[in-house]
C-alpha cells in the first residue's frame, strides 16, 4: 500500500512544484507507516524519474505513451486509476494547477473518494483525514474530513519548503491501454509563454494597477521584475484597458495566487483584488495615498509615486543581489 | 443542440466573511447571494449567444440548492435561459452537487453542460469535472472559448504556462473562465420574462457526502504594517531577506 503523487514533467524534467508534491506525499506516506510512489504519464527522462526518490519516492510509475504528452481529463484519469489500483493506493495526491484540478476531480468521481482541493496542511490523521484548505479566495481556510477509504487531494504549490535528501527511485514502465475515445480531444494549436516565470508557480510577484498610468510605464515594473526572478501580474482594470495581456490579471474574476511575495504597485487593494492576492505570505504595497486600502493587508509599505519608489527599489535589489555573490 | 448550464449562489464578493457556532458555520447573516460570477458572466452568456446565432436550440439552468436559491435562479433567467430546474438539497461536498446534476442530466441529453471555472465561495472547480466523469462526457476546464460546428465543439483552454486551441466531440462538459463572454445586464423585458419561465423542483436523489468541512479558521490577522520612506529601499529589502525570510 501506498501514497500515489502525480507528478508532472515539463519536457521531460521536473520542476520545483513536483519536488515539493513528492516530499509532501512521503511525508504523509511516512505519517501512515506506508511509502510513496511518484506517477508520471507522457515522455520523461529517465534519470529525471529515478532523482525524485531524493525528495523521498521510493518508487516511479512511468506511463510512457506520447499520446499523455497533452492533457486528456478521461486518459489522465485512466492512467492515475490503474496506478492506485496497482499500488492498493489509500491517498492519491495531485498538484493544484490546471493539470490536477482537472484530473483529480474525476478521479475521485470514479473511485468514490472524498476530495479536498488546494491543501495547504498535512492531514491530521488522529481524527479521522481532515486537511486544511483555502476557501472563499483566500480569505478563510476550511478543515475538511474526507471520510472515505481513498482519499484524493490536491496541494497548493508553496506550502512547504523543499528539502533535497539522499537516494534514488526505482523506475518502472507501467502499461495502461487506452482507447479512441480516450483522446477524444485533439490539440490543433499550443501557445506557451516561453521566457518568464509562469505565474501561477512564481515564488516572487511585482505587480501593477491604475496607478502606473499607462502601458508606457510598465518598464519599471518588469526591470524590477527581472532583477528579482520575479512573475509580473497587473489588476483588472490594467488588463480591461489592454495595458497588460489579461493571463497576468489577478483578482476573484482572474488568477489566484499564492507567492511568498507580492509587491502591489499602485494598486489601491479592493477587496476582489485581494480575493486573488491574500493567501500570499509577505505583501509589499507601494502607494502614493497613504489612505490606500491595500495598506491594511500589507506587512510592508511604501508611501511615494511609483515611478520614484520602484526604480530604487530595484536599484536597492540589484545591490542586495551583488553583495549575495 | 441542447445547452445546460449549472448555476449556484455565493455570497456577493464584498461579503465579510464570518463564521459562527464555533467557527463551524459560515454566517449567512446580512449576506447578499449573486450568481457565482463564473457562471454568470462566461457560462451562462455564452450559451445565451450560441442559442442567438443558431447553434443552440435551448438553453436551461439547473441549481442545486434549498428555495432560498430561487431568487438567484430567477436572475440567472432574466438574463436568458429557457427553463431552470432546481434540485432539492444542499451541500458543501462538490461530489454531491455533481452526482445530484448527473442524476438529473443523465436522461436528458444534453450536448454542453456549462459550469463556472470555480464558486467563488468554496473554490473547489471539482463540480464540472465530476460531472463529465459521471456521465461519461468529455470534459475540458478551464476554456476561454467556445465554438461549435457540426457536432464538434472548438475550444480554448488554459494549459499550464499558456494556452491550447483543441477539437472536441460532443457531448462535453466545459469549465469556464474569463475571455468567454462579455458579462450583461438584464433588461426590464428580460426580468419581466423571467417571472413566467418554468422554474421546475426536482426532488434530490439519495447520494451520501464524501467529505464535509468540519471547522474554519480565518487567517492569522496582520499585525500592522511597517512603513519605510523612499530613502530606506536597502532597509526594505534587507527587511525581506532578514525577517520576512521571502528572498
Ligand atoms: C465583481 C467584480 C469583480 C472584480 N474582479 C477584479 C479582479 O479580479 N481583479 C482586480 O484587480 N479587480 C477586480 N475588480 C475591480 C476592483 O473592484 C477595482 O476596481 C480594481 O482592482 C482597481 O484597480 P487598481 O487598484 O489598479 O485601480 P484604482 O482603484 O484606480 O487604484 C489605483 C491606485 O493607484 C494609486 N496611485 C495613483 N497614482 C499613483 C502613483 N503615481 N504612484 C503610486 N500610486 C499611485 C492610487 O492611490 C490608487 O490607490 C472587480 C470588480 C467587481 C465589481
Ligand atoms: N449548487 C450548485 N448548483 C449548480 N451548479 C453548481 C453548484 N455548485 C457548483 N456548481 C457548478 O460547478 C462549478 C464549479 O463549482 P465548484 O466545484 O463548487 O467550485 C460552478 O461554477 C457551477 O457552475
Amino acid at each position: 500500500m501506498s501514497v500515489l503523487v502525480l507528478v508532472e514533467n515539463i519536457e521531460g524534467n521536473f520542476k520545483k512544484k513536483s519536488f515539493e508534491l513528492v516530499q509532501y506525499a512521503s511525508t504523509v506516506a511516512k505519517n501512515m507507516g506506508k511509502t510513496a510512489t511518484a506517477l508520471v504519464l507522457g515522455t520523461c527522462n529517465k534519470e529525471a524519474m529515478a532523482s525524485l526518490g531524493a525528495y523521498g519516492a521510493t518508487k516511479v510509475l512511468h506511463v510512457a505513451d506520447t499520446q499523455l504528452n497533452q492533457l486528456s481529463a478521461r486518459a489522465y484519469t485512466k492512467a492515475i486509476v490503474a496506478a492506485s489500483e496497482k499500488e492498493g493506493a489509500k491517498v492519491i495526491v495531485a498538484p493544484h494547477d490546471v493539470v490536477g484540478k482537472t484530473v483529480a476531480p474525476q478521479v475521485a468521481s470514479r473511485l468514490k473518494a472524498g476530495l479536498a482541493v488546494g491543501a495547504v496542511s498535512y492531514p491530521d490523521m488522529n481524527n479521522g483525514f481532515v486537511v486544511k484548505r483555502n476557501v472563499f479566495g483566500g480569505k478563510a481556510f476550511a478543515f475538511v474530513n474526507i471520510t472515505t477509504e481513498i482519499k484524493v487531494l490536491t496541494l497548493l504549490a508553496n506550502s512547504f519548503q523543499v528539502q533535497k535528501g539522499e537516494g534514488a527511485a526505482s523506475v518502472e514502465a507501467l502499461s495502461v491501454s487506452f482507447d479512441a475515445k480516450d483522446f477524444a480531444i485533439q490539440v490543433k494549436e499550443t501557445n506557451k509563454v516561453t521566457g518568464t516565470v509562469p505565474l501561477g508557480e512564481a515564488e516572487l510577484v511585482v505587480s501593477g494597477g491604475r496607478g502606473l498610468k499607462g502601458p508606457e510605464n510598465w518598464g519599471v515594473i518588469e526591470d524590477l521584475a527581472a532583477t528579482m526572478g520575479a512573475a509580473t501580474a497587473c489588476s483588472r482594470p490594467v488588463a480591461d484597458a489592454h495595458w497588460r495581456p489579461h493571463h497576468e490579471h489577478v483578482g476573484q474574476t482572474g488568477g489566484t495566487i499564492r507567492p511568498n511575495l507580492y509587491i502591489a504597485i499602485g494598486i489601491s487593494g479592493a477587496i476582489q483584488h485581494l480575493a486573488g492576492v491574500n493567501g500570499s505570505k509577505t505583501i509589499v504595497v507601494i502607494n502614493k495615498d497613504p489612505e490606500a486600502p491595500f495598506f491594511k493587508a500589507a506587512d510592508y509599505g511604501v508611501i511615494g509615486d511609483a515611478l520614484e519608489v520602484t526604480p530604487k527599489l530595484n536599484e536597492a535589489f540589484k545591490r542586495f543581489k551583488a553583495a549575495q555573490h | 443542440m441542447k445547452i445546460l448550464v449549472c448555476i449556484s449562489p455565493v455570497p456577493d464578493t464584498t461579503t465579510k466573511i464570518a463564521f459562527s457556532d464555533n467557527n463551524t458555520q459560515f454566517s449567512t447573516q446580512g449576506v447578499t447571494m449573486v450568481i457565482n460570477p463564473y457562471d454568470e458572466w462566461y457560462a451562462l452568456v455564452r450559451a445565451l449567444e450560441l442559442k442567438e446565432s443558431g447553434a443552440a436550440t435551448a438553453v436551461n439552468l439547473v441549481t442545486v440548492g434549498r428555495a432560498d436559491a430561487e431568487a438567484i435562479i430567477r436572475k440567472a433567467l432574466a438574463l436568458g435561459g429557457d427553463e431552470a430546474i432546481r434540485i432539492d438539497t444542499d451541500s458543501n461536498d462538490p461530489y454531491v452537487i455533481s452526482a445530484q446534476i448527473a442524476a438529473y442530466a443523465q436522461s436528458e441529453n444534453y450536448d454542453l453542460i456549462l459550469t463556472g471555472k470555480e464558486t467563488t465561495d468554496y473554490n473547489n472547480g471539482a463540480v464540472g469535472a465530476m460531472l463529465a466523469d459521471q456521465i461519461d462526457a468529455n470534459y475540458i476546464g478551464f476554456a476561454s472559448k467556445l465554438d461549435v460546428a457540426s457536432g464538434t465543439a472548438l475550444v480554448t483552454r488554459e494549459i499550464e504556462g499558456g494556452e491550447e486551441v483543441v477539437n472536441c466531440p460532443l457531448p462535453l462538459v466545459l469549465s469556464c473562465q474569463k475571455g468567454m463572454a462579455e458579462a450583461r445586464i438584464p433588461n426590464m423585458r428580460g426580468i419581466m420574462a423571467a417571472r413566467t419561465k418554468p422554474l421546475k423542483v426536482v426532488p434530490a436523489a439519495d447520494i451520501a457526502e464524501l467529505s464535509k468541512i468540519v471547522a474554519y479558521e480565518m487567517p492569522p490577522a496582520k499585525t500592522g504594517v511597517k512603513m519605510f520612506t523612499i530613502d530606506q529601499m536597502d532597509e526594505l529589502v534587507a527587511t525581506l531577506h532578514n525577517e520576512a525570510k521571502v528572498i
